[in-house]
């Protein structure tokens, strides 16, 4: 282990509210339906294959896609195709959607057996029908990520427990609760990918789960378990390699152009399993938590399980919910309803009391600094912000707006409480109209 | 209950420092400093603190008043600009001339150019220089002690090093403020307890005072004296409103930079400016006025000074 703990430059101390951690995960009971949106990756969307009326079993593919970046969907339930059609969507716009009433029974189906692999290629294939995305929260499909020409010099893989967002503790159970899946699931990924070295990386205010892994990782000379600065947002991918190697991920660019490629635990212990058991991805951990829950709890949760079915399980509300949170706090997306499900990258679901939820009111910017000296990727953002408001979009370009990774720190840390990550996300779209309307001429 | 959930763009936490915090720490910072300036030059200086502190926010309030806008006293900014003016000033300047000095900070400085934030100059100094023009014998007019008038300090040096031999204070006075000067600029060693409660709560970064000073010290030490390299520069440092403009006016959100290379540039170049003044210029003090230009150059400061984005390439301006 490192003596001098790895960490970024800028960021925040946010709070941790990690009221979870020591929260055992329960399994909630099969709901009586479940909507699957055919969209639960980055990447073109699954087309279903199923009918309506169809008898479906659990684990049996429903939707899939012929674009490479995309991950096929597979039922959670076994039970009957009640619908097919647009529903709302945990992104707020509206998705293609599998709405299955289930029987209860939870019937396997017999596609699944565990997948033969002997070589590379096999084992990404194999990836890809599992219907695997990165689980820490962005969805990117792995089979995507892992498939990189073997000559590519590709040799280090990072683990990513750091777990920075507030609230969220599901990364922590899976180390606590499947350590030996996480480190099988390191293995596999090793003798497959060919990877050298493996960095385990977590942040300081989890040593329970730095001690378990460091204990396994002492057997192997080329797993190294790492202790980060607990800040935020360590776990953001090119700011947990900058601290695990001293690589710099250019703008544009993916880890893999650095000789990198980072999984999330909870994507590693998944391969683990599913190497074993031929299950693909249809049930995940989410922390439940927030003031306005009534008994904070990690479920592990069938995918297509309703928001509302999953906050009742935990007991409902101990008061009314005034912003429920796909996702942390610092990026989470707020819901516009509780009729949206639970999807493949659903980390966490947070509800929050009117107290809680309102956010202060904006005033003037007075310009000191704190969002520049906050920005992990060294944006400008009270400058982006200004010139957003004014409409000056020619001015954005000097000001790299598209290397912003939406983090929240600027916002999170201005005196002001300017929208200021808000106002970034605007201007991006407005600088893509830009272009393409530039384009078109 | 559908429709009762708030929906927001993401982050949904925020930090509990405010805008009126901060100007909260800025005032506890000066409060060592303005007692230290009462201390020394009595009850007057008090009267004089009381007078811009009480037209600056008057001031604010009334402007915002008749033009309709929110008022904005409660962060506190007003009263902070009230104190840094205060303090600024020669503690027998007559209080009718303070409280002009008070509108012209809050409304022609701050307010007419958008108010908190906006502001190109610091108004506590801008309204300071315009004093300083209009009224230049009240402005210059240091009694000390009690009514025995006499010289500050560098106008002791300016004088002639040889002829103010004798009647220069020491290290020991300068340091602790039993000198001539303007109320709040004389006692250093309140300043720097003041400042260090800044630089602790994070209000301020080292860049600008740090780059300020030392160019002072370094320009003065090689210039300041009768060979080169011989220039007291210890003196200098502890001399006139140099800690005062460092720590408290050249940091001035508004009219610096917000990146720390910016900041750096901004304290070399208030620096440069004090010195050359100082040195060759025909007034004794010149920190005021370098702070002054540098707020005007800070806009092209911050364009030139946009960082590369984290791993990638330096873009041009």
């Amino acid at each position: 282990m490192l003596f001098k703990k790895a960490r970024f430059k800028g960021g925040a101390n946010v709070p941790h509210y990690k009221n979870t951690a020591e929260v055992e995960t329960v399994k909630m009971d099969v709901p009586a339906k479940v909507v699957i949106p055919m969209l639960q990756h980055i990447g073109a969307p699954c087309t279903p294959v199923v009918s309506k009326g169809e008898k479906v079993k659990v684990g049996q593919v429903i939707g899939t896609s012929d674009k490479f970046v995309s991950a096929p969907i597979h039922s959670s339930v076994s039970g009957v195709v009640k619908n097919i059609a647009p529903m709302l969507y945990p992104g707020g716009t509206q998705v293609m959607s599998v709405e299955i009433e289930t029987d209860g029974e939870q019937e396997i189906s017999e596609e699944i057996k565990p997948p033969v692999i002997s070589n590379r290629e096999e084992f990404i294939s194999a990836i890809r029908q599992s219907g695997l995305v990165g689980l820490g929260g962005a969805g990117f499909p792995t089979h995507v990520k892992l498939s990189f020409p073997p000559d590519k010099n590709v040799d280090t893989l990072i683990i990513n427990g750091a777990e920075c967002e507030p609230y969220i503790t599901s990364d922590y159970r899976e180390i606590m609760e499947n350590s030996w899946h996480i480190m099988c699931g390191i293995e596999i990924l090793m003798e497959y990918m060919n990877f050298k070295k493996v960095f385990i990386g977590i942040e300081d205010n989890k040593p329970e789960a730095i001690k378990i892994l460091s204990d396994m990782a002492d057997n192997h000379d080329n797993i190294e378990v790492v202790k980060l600065k607990t800040r935020y947002p360590q776990g953001a991918e090119k700011m947990l390699i900058y601290a695990l190697t001293g690589k710099k991920v250019p703008p544009g660019k993916l880890p893999l152009d650095v000789g990198v490629v980072v999984m999330n635990v909870n994507s590693v212990s998944f391969i683990s399993e599913y190497v074993k058991t031929g299950m693909p991805l249809i049930k995940r951990r989410v922390t439940v938590d927030g003031p306005a829950v009534a008994r904070p709890s990690n479920v592990e949760v069938l995918i297509g399980t309703q928001l509302s079915d999953v906050f009742q399980f935990c007991g409902g509300f101990r008061s009314e919910p005034a912003k429920v949170l796909m996702g942390g706090p610092m990026m989470g997306i707020s819901q516009y309803s509780l009729e949206t499900s639970v999807v493949k990258h659903t980390n966490a679901l947070l509800a929050f009391d009117p107290g809680t939820a309102k956010l202060p009111p904006e005033s003037p910017c007075i310009r000191c600094g704190r969002c520049v000296d906050a920005c992990p990727m060294n944006l400008v953002p009270l400058a982006i912000n200004q010139y957003t408001v004014k409409g000056r979009f020619d001015e954005l370009e000097r000001y790299n707006v598209n290397d912003c990774i939406e983090c929240g720190c600027c916002s999170y840390v201005c005196p002001a409480k300017r929208h200021l990550v808000q106002s970034i996300r605007l201007a991006k779209v407005q600088l893509r109209q830009a272009a393409s309307s530039k384009g078109g001429k | 209950m559908e429709n009762t959930l708030i929906m927001s763009s993401s982050p949904h936490l925020r930090d509990k420092d405010s805008t009126s915090r901060i100007m909260l720490d800025v005032i506890i910072a000066l409060i060592p400093a303005a007692a230290a300036g009462v201390w020394f030059f009595g009850f007057r200086a008090l009267l004089v603190l009381v007078t811009t502190v009480f037209t600056c926010v008057a001031s604010e309030y009334v402007y915002c008043r008749v033009l309709k806008r929110n008022i904005t006293i409660s962060d506190l900014s007003a009263v902070v600009t009230g104190m840094l003016l205060g303090m600024n000033l020669p503690p027998e300047i007559p209080l009718w001339i303070a409280a002009v000095g008070g509108v012209v900070a809050i409304v022609i400085v701050k307010q007419l150019f958008g108010g908190i934030g906006q502001n190109f100059m610091n108004p506590a100094l801008a309204a300071r220089v315009f004093l300083t023009v209009s009224w230049p014998v009240q402005m210059t007019r240091w009694t000390f002690p009690d009514t025995v008038s006499t010289a500050t300090p560098l106008a002791l040096i300016k004088g002639g090093m040889e002829a103010a031999e004798g009647t220069l204070p020491g290290y020991l006075d300068l340091f602790i403020g039993n000198v001539a000067g303007c109320i709040g600029e004389t006692s250093k060693l309140a300043l720097l307890i003041g400042a260090a409660y800044l630089i602790y709560r994070r209000v301020i970064t080292v860049e600008i005072p740090a780059a300020f000073i030392g160019t002072v010290a370094l320009i003065t030490f090689i210039f300041g004296g009768d060979r080169i390299f011989s220039g007291d520069f210890v003196y200098h440092v502890l001399s006139g409103g140099l800690i005062l403009g460092a720590f408290f006016m050249a940091t001035d959100y508004s009219s610096s930079p917000v990146t720390r290379k910016g900041r750096l540039i901004m304290g070399i170049g208030c620096g440069l400016i004090t010195a050359v003044i100082r040195l060759y210029a025909s007034y004794p003090e010149g920190v005021s006025f370098s702070i002054l230009l540098m707020n005007v150059a800070t806009p092209l400061i911050d364009r030139f000074t946009i960082p590369r984005s984290f791993g990638g390439e330096k873009k041009v301006a």
